[in-house]
Order: C-alpha cells, then structure tokens, then sequence
C-alpha cells in the first residue's frame, strides 16, 4: 500500500497538470475548490488522472464526497488495487 | 463505390446573445461562462423554425453543390427540436426545396445526429438504394430552454448546417464508429411535453473526455487515417473543455484545425458539427481532399463520428 505522503506528491503532480496548482500548495487539508481553485469540471479531470496514476475506481457518485486533498488519500489508500 | 460530401450550407439567426445578455437574466457572468464553458455569444431564433432554419441550410449546400433539387432523393434531417411530431421536419425541407419524391425522414440522436445522418446516406448511396442526399443537422433549443436555469440557458442555441452528399468512386466518408451507452442514457434529458433541457453536468464531463475520445481514435482507425494525419477535427461543440480535453488525447498534429465555432454560436445540438464544419470550408481553413474527422456525442448518450474527405 501507498503511503499518504506518496499519495498526496502523485495527486499534486496531477492539479499541477490539470490546473495549474502550486505543488508546495498542495497539503491533505486543503479544500480542492476552496483552497486550491479547482472547478467541478477540472475536479473531473483530476479525478479520471488519479484513477489511471493509482489504479482505481472513482465513480461519479463518489466524486461529491471527494472534498479535500485528505479525502481523497483515504479513499485512493483504501480502494486501490 | 462509395460517397463523398459535394458541398455545405449553414444558417444561423441573426440575434446574437452575448453572456452579458443572460448576465442580466440570471445569476451569472461573462467570466465564469467563458471559463466553464468556452462560449462568448449565441445565436437565438427570431421566429424561425427547425424546418425553416434546415431548409435556408440546405438551399446553399444544394446551390453550391451544383445539383438541382430533382436530383436529390434522399433527405434526412438529424434534430431533437422538431417542431412537430408529424410531418417530419424532412418532408418539409423537401417541400420547399422542391425535391419531388425523396427518401424522407429525420433522425433523433440529439448531439450525434449529424453524424448518424451522414452515415445512413453514405450507406444508402453505397448500397444504390440513392444517389444524391441532403443530410441536414438543425436544432431550436431556445424552445426547450428554461430561461431561468443558468446551468443550461448559457449553453444551448439554435442553428442549421447541412451537406449535399452524392455517389462517389472513391469512398470519401470514411466508416462510421457508432453506439450510445444506454446506462447513462438519463444523464441529458429533454423531457415530456413541456420538455426542458437538463444535464449532468460533472458526468457528461467525464464521459465525453474519456470513452468519446477512445470512439474517435477508432474512427480513424476504420478510415486508416492516423490522427496526427488529420487536416481538422470537428467535433460536437459542446463545451471547449470538452473539445481541448478530446484534442489532446487523440494527438492531433500542431497543425491541425480544432473547431471552435461554440465560441461565437453556443451548443446546437445535432447542428453544430455540419455548422461547424461548413464554416472551416468557407473560410478555406481545410484543403480541398484534406482528411477531417468528424464526431458527434451527446444526449443518449449517444456518439457517432467518420473520417470525411473535405469538399
């Protein structure tokens, strides 16, 4: 299994790629729309790139619940293969 | 023997809606709306109709073409806004373009229809069952709009495109890719007999920017068109996100055009590819012969696309 840091470095490679994010910005309590400026549809993106970098499942219902940095380790740390 | 496209016609409404318009209708912006969705201004009926808008379409791709309307026999209008329910959109376009007994109909697979459309003649052409076609994509969204609900009054439009498309000894309309994924098929909804559109918005996303990309690298694929070979690609306008998201995967060359026509004309549904593309030729942006791939995608959810010669 991954390690959250190892997670949290690839999901910043990812918002970099994907939205222009500072990687230093990213930190597991950061708010992907609040904190970091990512929008539903770049959101989208970062979750389809992190499904392909992780090997994962991330539904469309589960995207929603995706509301921090944090949040997203745990269910990548939980659900990848 | 197979077909080819002679030649293209589109029409558009004059009324231009600008996002600052709608700003002053509902709770949005300029900025916001180029943001998410790409689109600056939009073209809006005054009046005219879905058989109207289709019919002006058609008369200049037939006047281009060079035919006359009694060497069409077959014409299939791709819409999900007819205005009625019976006669189709189709009899009357031929009706008032003076095509005497054609293969009549229309064609419902919202955003893909063009495609679809220009598939079935290509097929009936290639089977000897026409000879000459018009295939038109036309659409009055503003009629199934609520106005109140900026999720969806900011991108749909109205507008008409069309393509005369004959027999041909060289097969120029390249196989079709085609299909829907029923599963997700309520994710964009004209509904019941008031209907107005909805959308989900993140999934359609998601959809678009993935599985459709995977249908269009097929399509060049069956047409042996590599995509770096591609003069352009048009695809539905849905969203400018969507079409760079698209671009970027199939890995189109530096050079390739990209439409954009969403900027200045919203999303027409199944109009916009042939509007789209009737544009790019006007403008002379594609070489005569130049390969450029076409794909639709949208309600159903529904995709169709093929690799076409440019007229």
């Amino acid at each position: 299994m991954k390690d959250r840091s190892e997670i949290v470095t690839g999901l910043a490679e990812i918002l970099e790629e994907v939205a222009g994010v500072n990687p230093d910005d990213v930190a597991e309590e950061k708010s992907f729309t609040e904190d970091l400026d990512v929008d539903s549809l770049s959101m989208v993106e970062v979750v389809v790139a992190a499904e392909e970098k992780f090997d994962v499942k991330i539904p469309d219902d589960e995207v929603q619940n995706l509301k921090t940095v944090g949040d997203a380790v745990s269910y990548i740390q939980k659900n990848a293969a | 023997m197979g077909s080819r496209i002679a030649a293209l016609g589109h029409y558009q409404p004059a009324r231009i809606v600008t996002n600052h318009d709608l700003a002053g209708m509902v709770e949005t912006n300029d900025e916001w709306i180029r943001d998410r969705v790409g689109i600056v201004s939009r073209r809006i009926s005054e009046g005219e109709g879905v058989a109207d808008m289709a019919t002006y379409a058609a008369e200049k791709a037939l006047a281009a073409s060079g035919l006359n309307a009694a060497d069409i026999d077959l014409v299939i209008v791709a819409t999900c806004s007819a205005e009625d329910r019976c006669p189709n959109m189709a009899t009357r376009v031929a009706r008032r373009l003076g095509v005497p007994t054609p293969a009549a109909y229309d064609l419902n697979t919202a955003c893909s229809g063009f495609s679809y459309a220009l598939a079935n003649a290509d097929h009936a052409i290639s089977a000897g069952a026409a000879r000459n076609a018009i295939v038109i994509g036309a659409e009055k969204l503003s009629d199934v709009i609520d106005w109140q609900d900026r999720t969806v009054s900011i991108i749909f439009a109205d507008g008409a495109g069309a393509a005369v498309v004959t027999h041909s000894d060289e097969a120029a309309i390249g196989p079709v890719v085609w299909g829907s994924a029923p599963e997700k098929g309520e994710m964009i909804r004209i509904e019941g007999w008031q209907p107005s559109v909805k959308q989900e918005g993140q999934a359609v996303f998601r959809w678009a920017t993935t599985a459709v990309a995977q249908h269009a690298r097929l399509a060049c694929e069956k047409a042996g068109v590599a995509p770096e070979e591609l003069a352009a690609f048009v695809p539905h306008q849905a969203n400018t996100r969507i079409v760079d998201a698209i671009a970027k995967r199939l890995g189109l060359s530096e050079n390739a055009v990209v439409a954009k026509d969403l900027v200045e004309s919203g999303n027409t549904s199944a109009a916009s590819v042939p509007l789209a593309l009737s544009k790019l030729v006007e403008r002379h942006e594609v070489p005569s012969g130049a390969p450029v791939l076409l794909f639709g995608f949208g309600g159903g959810l529904t995709y169709a696309g093929q690799v076409v010669r440019c007229p």
